[in-house]
């Protein structure tokens, strides 16, 4: 199962610091694993909890949102509400059953393409390790195969 | 003299505050029953399920349902109560979100039964006796019980609603509103509104709060109501109370507010947020305090900041669990 395994991960990017850091590793060609899906948000704190939620909903196995490092924020103070609201989503996602360590939050500036590869990398072995999300059978339940199509495509 | 509107009242999983809320018109019930007459309502006529069943289709002209859908009696009643009802409400905030019921989803219908039958300090059950769905007496008479759903619902889940009415209970005020729409709606001198949520605001309720607000808000320390001597006219959250006033649908008069206690979120989210939580959550989590400056915090002190939030899904979900995205906890 853990060898076939392959996770749908949403990782919400800054525009200013996380996305271009993307932009980059993928220019610089560094190599990433290809089960996750990035939604360009202007701010990591644009990223509105219920986004999460909905992402899980949805059968997401994890998500990652990534912004400037603090202190850098194109906002000034956009990333530190997102790292408080990431703290909190993490100990309510620990009450809805979710292994808190499906949401994650980094730092990724524009010049770090290589962190940007070695960060998304390292979390999809971890969403590997911990196996499909347990919302994502009830997605399949109520909704029959099309959800996880949906998902995939999406 | 026109022929008289029928009225039900329906009941699911409830307290029933709700039908206290309806017997709350006093004086304008004599209005009500000027134009409308009671064909259904458990608690206050002697009417049984089958004189509903033996109605037709459509005859009674509006029903108020209350409380949740949480096993199979409520999901009947409430399928009946749809076929035989011109329009169907969802009336409070169980019906409307789920309600205190709703928060049965942190567990499954496994452990509720142990935990009734089996590990309770005064339980008493030596032969591990579970509620059976059906029995036959000795003298062989068959009796059916209700089926407990693993899952609580709100009334939209199960049936079509025509009109959601959160609060729990709905005010007086939001009565009396209603029997003005059914009132006009009978004398024809209005059109029924739009099917939706009705009789409330479409502004949270900080916007409509009489008290007096600063221009930033900050919390020192999450207090608790019961342990504070509270300022009543000063910003709950500003006196470390927390207040889901910045998240939740105005409309309720601030009933609360104005008895000095904090909102709870009966109202539920407003029309734009899809999940009454995590509204909340964005809501507290930029308030609290931290002394020095946010950049030179580490991420561990966040944490801590965030943990002194005790128990944020029955906090921020209180009433809305069954309506959030999430729906219910599950195992990992």
């Amino acid at each position: 199962m853990k060898n076939t395994f392959k996770p749908q991960i949403i990782v919400f990017c800054c525009n200013w610091c996380a996305y271009a850091g993307g932009d980059l590793a993928g220019i610089s060609r560094y190599q990433i694993k290809p089960y996750f899906r990035v939604i360009r948000t202007l701010c990591s704190a644009r990223v509105d909890p219920e986004w999460i939620m909905e992402a899980f909903r949805l059968g997401a196995d994890g998500v990652m949102v990534a912004g400037c490092h603090p202190g850098d924020c194109h906002y000034i103070g956009g990333n530190y509400r997102t790292r408080r609201r990431i703290a909190l989503l993490r100990s309510l996602l620990r009450q809805f059953g979710l292994n808190p360590q499906r949401l994650e939050l980094a730092w990724i500036s524009a010049g770090e393409a290589e962190k940007f590869a070695t960060t998304i990398n390292s979390f999809v072995e971890r969403i590997t390790e911990l196996g499909p999300s347990p919302y994502r059978k009830s997605v399949a339940d109520s909704r029959g195969a099309c959800a996880s199509k949906e998902v995939v495509d999406a | 003299m026109p022929e008289k509107i029928k009225i039900a009242i329906g009941q699911g999983a409830t307290c029933s505050g709700c039908d206290i809320a309806v017997l709350d018109l006093d004086v304008e019930l004599l209005k009500l029953f000027e134009v409308a007459e009671l064909t259904f309502a458990p608690l206050a006529a002697d009417i049984k399920y089958k004189d509903v069943e033996a109605m037709d289709d459509g005859e009674i002209t509006i029903c108020l349902y209350h409380g949740a859908v949480r096993n199979s009696e409520n999901e009947h009643m409430a399928k009946l109560l749809r076929k035989k009802s011109r329009i169907m409400v969802a009336y409070g905030a169980c019906a409307a979100f789920g309600g205190i019921p709703g928060l049965a989803n942190v567990t499954t219908r496994e452990k509720i039964i142990d935990t009734v039958y089996e590990k309770t300090a005064t339980t008493v059950n030596p032969e591990h006796v579970r509620p059976q769905t059906h029995y036959v007496s000795p003298e062989g008479n068959e009796l059916e019980l209700p089926e407990l759903f693993e899952d609580v619902k709100a009334l939209d889940d199960v049936v079509d609603v025509d009109y959601i009415i959160g609060a729990c209970p709905p005010t007086r005020e939001m009565n009396v509103k209603l029997l003005g729409v059914v009132v006009d709606f009978v004398q024809g001198k209005a059109q029924l509104p739009a099917k939706g949520i009705i009789l409330a605001s479409e502004r949270t309720l900080c916007e409509e709060c009489p008290r007096k607000k600063p221009e930033k808000v900050f919390i020192d320390e999450i207090k608790s109501v019961d342990y504070t001597r509270l300022d009543p006219e000063k910003c709950f959250l500003e006196q470390g109370i927390l207040c889901f006033g910045p998240a939740t649908r105005a409309g309720c008069d601030c009933k609360c507010i104005k008895v000095n206690m904090p909102c709870r979120g009966c109202m539920g989210p407003t029309a734009a947020v899809l999940d009454h939580g995590a509204s909340c959550l964005s809501a507290f989590t930029s308030i609290l305090k931290v002394s020095g400056s946010e950049p030179e915090i580490p991420e561990e002190e966040i944490e801590k900041l965030m943990a002194k939030v005790r128990d944020p899904l029955g906090t921020f979900y209180r009433f809305t669990l069954p309506k959030s995205l999430l729906k219910r906890v599950v195992q990992d």
